[in-house]
């Protein structure tokens, strides 16, 4: 559990909540505001591997989770940031991490996720012409693509 | 957008090899690349929304049907992640059998990427050499799973089917002749003349284009970045069985070809040692589970094509909230703007499959010049072809 | 039987169209080209441009961004042309069809004049099929 000392030690304050599931699956809670410096860390100076990001809907609330893998030891180090219901936005970490650009354009097509300085959030994985403010990963909508709202 | 569409389908871009439609604009100043761009989702099929609206146990059934190519890779990831949510472990001879799927898989779909990358070369003898080495293991497949692709193996912990012991002779016979066959392609791979030349310090990506883009795999490997989900966060059986991380350092695609064949042999080297294990074992194959807690679990597993990653999050019920699925070539693809620029046209063909990229992604590439403003397209044929023709006059040079 | 018909009959050039599958159907297509089971016996090649095609092999769901691609495709092969649907998605959706990115199965889209089921139809399936093929033309 080395890896969680040097994050605590790192990370400091910015931790609100620590969640070890167990010693090769641990999820932090972190500030949407602080994950870029957070990401600056985890990436850069701690050397961990980028895996992916999911998003998800939590009714009440949007979760990001960012994935980063420590290799070296088998651990996947979990940053998870709360966002607010209604328009819901977080810094773009493209410039942080160049390969995370095209998980950020899907997150903000299926799921509505607003990301501040993305260099270019079009539609990737749906047509052009998909329904503005349908959102298929919301839970609102339904598998078949209607919106129950 | 518009006149994309229009420019693209009549060049037919839909390549005799390759299947799945991807869309890849190469900016180009004469014959060199100046920047690709990538447009994905002609093969979106809203798999992480169906899986929501399903049962826990079908899942691994939908999951299957992400790729043809890795029909183990993601059940296996996804059973691994749904074990980690449940905090249990799997019976021995499961995990063996596991093991042997996921590696008979990496055999079958190397081999199926050494017949393509021969192709786009010109050598269209490797193609149907290495498919047809490569047909004696999906009929080992349908010997012990009934079907030659999605094997329907893997079920939230354990097996579902047994590799019963009357099927390991032929199995074994099996592995020795694909043995043999893969020193064959190794060396002719490693020894040809025209294949060095045309392959060497071609595609490079260096250690800083990996950790950027966050590739894996043999893609990882090639580059000497020292990552493998197998070694490094262990499941299955993998380490109760010997073999080795195979690493070169260039980074090229010749390197990413020799990574491959390797690693069939060592493929091969853990099939031979699960046989060992599970040969006249009478142990369970599986452990019921009753009860989905309230929770979220990560699961990875290294595909042939490299880390495939499953997030899934329970609320108790019988279907997943949330189901993230992550495959290797979503991050493998995206080096493309690294190893390709600056190269020739011709190179590209070659290239974009130096990354295997879940075999399917290169289909539409679409050439732009970018002096004239008017767009040139050639369809990914074309690129083939200039990749042959640049291959034949090595040829002659060599 | 015309002219056409019995042209087209003699060698069948076939073309392999994706909208949005697994890849496994189109493997297996593959699989037919390779020694073991060899269609080139019969005459059939697999082609690279669907002008030059006889058959559309067609695999996938047909997935909301690549239909109108499909019927593109399609009105450029010559006529008369025969539209092969393989595969489970193909032929109904299979495990995709209630998903939002769904615009097909394939005969909402093209006409289709046979169809392989299976997941993935076997390579010997798909033989089959087409010597089906073979008799209907006549």
């Amino acid at each position: 559990m080395k890896v969680l000392e040097t994050l605590k030690e790192k990370l400091g304050e910015r931790i609100k909540d620590i969640k070890i599931h167990n010693e090769r699956r641990i999820y932090l809670t972190v500030e949407a505001g602080d994950i870029k410096e957070c990401a600056k860390i985890v990436f850069r100076e701690l050397d961990a591997r980028y895996i992916i990001a999911s998003g998800a809907d939590n009714f009440d609330s949007f979760e990001i989770l960012y994935h980063f893998g420590f290799d070296s030891i088998g651990t996947v180090i979990s940053l998870r940031v709360f966002l607010a219901r209604e328009n819901p936005g977080i810094d773009s970490l493209s410039d942080v991490i160049p390969g995370i650009s095209y998980i950020e354009r899907e997150m903000w097509e299926l799921l509505g996720i607003n990301f501040a300085g993305h260099p270019g959030l079009s539609h990737f994985l749906l047509r052009d012409d998909w329904p503005e403010g349908n959102f298929p990963l919301r839970k609102s909508i339904k598998t078949d693509g209607a919106n129950s709202e | 957008m518009n006149d994309k569409k229009k420019v693209i389908v009549p060049i037919g871009p839909y390549h005799p090899l390759l299947e799945e439609p991807e869309f890849f604009a190469l900016y180009c100043d004469g014959e060199k690349v100046v920047d690709v761009e990538w447009q994905a989702g002609y093969n979106h099929r809203a798999i992480e929304k169906l899986s929501e609206g399903k049962h826990w146990d079908q899942v691994t059934f939908l999951v299957e049907r992400i790729c043809g190519i890795c029909s183990t890779s993601h059940p296996f990831a996804y059973c691994n992640s749904v074990e980690d949510l449940l905090d249990i472990t799997v019976p021995e001879k499961a995990r063996y059998i596991r093991c042997i799927i996921g590696e008979m898989e990496r055999i079958h779909s190397h081999l199926l990427w050494v017949g393509l990358a021969g192709h786009f070369l010109g050598y269209n003898t490797v193609f149907m050499w290495a498919w047809k080495y490569r047909e004696s293991i999906l009929e080992m497949f349908e010997m012990i799973t009934g079907n030659r692709n999605h094997y329907a193996m893997f079920k939230i912990g354990g097996v579902r089917r047994n590799i019963e012991d009357e099927d390991i002779p032929a199995l074994r016979k099996v592995l020795k002749d694909i043995r043999a066959k893969l020193e064959m392609l190794t060396h002719a791979v490693l020894d040809d003349p025209v294949l060095g030349a045309r392959l060497k310090g071609v595609g490079v990506l260096t250690k800083g284009h990996i950790k950027d883009f966050g590739a894996v795999g043999p893609v990882a490997r090639a580059s000497g970045v020292d990552i493998d989900i197998r070694r490094d966060d262990p499941y299955a059986a993998y380490p109760a069985v010997e073999w080795k991380v195979i690493k070169t350092e260039n980074g090229d695609v010749f390197d990413k070809a020799v990574v491959r064949l390797l690693e069939c042999m060592e493929s091969v080297r853990i099939i031979e040692q699960s046989l060992d294990a599970i040969e006249g074992s009478k142990g369970d194959i599986e452990n019921q589970v009753r009860e989905m807690p309230v929770g979220e679990g990560i699961g990875r597993h290294e595909a042939p094509r490299g880390e495939c990653f499953h997030y899934v999050r329970s609320d108790g019920s019988n279907s997943p909230v949330r189901h993230k699925i992550r495959a290797p070539s979503y991050t493998n693809i995206p080096t493309f703007k690294a190893s390709c620029v600056g190269q020739m046209i011709a190179d590209v063909a070659i290239i974009l499959a130096g990354v295997d990229p879940c075999y399917c992604c290169t289909e539409r590439v679409a050439v732009y010049d970018a002096d004239k403003k008017n767009k040139k397209l050639f369809g990914f044929s074309r690129l083939v072809e200039m990749s042959r023709e640049k291959t034949e006059r090595m040829r002659k040079q060599v | 039987m015309n002219l056409k018909m019995k042209a087209l009959k003699k060698s069948l050039w076939v073309y392999h169209l994706s909208g949005g599958s697994c890849n496994n159907c189109d493997i297996e297509i593959l699989d037919c080209l390779t020694p073991r089971y060899d269609i080139e016996r019969f005459g059939m090649v697999l082609v690279g441009s669907p002008r030059h095609a006889d058959v559309l092999l067609c695999t996938g769901i047909v997935n909301k961004k690549c239909v109108e691609r499909i019927k593109e495709v399609y009105d450029q092969t010559a006529k008369p042309c025969v539209v092969v649907a393989i595969g489970a998605c193909a032929c109904s959706g299979g495990i995709f069809r209630d998903g939002y990115q769904m615009a097909g199965p394939l005969n909402k889209i093209i006409p289709v004049d046979i169809y392989i089921p299976g997941c993935p139809p076997k390579p010997e399936a798909m033989l089959a099929g087409i010597v089906k093929l073979l008799e209907k033309l006549k």
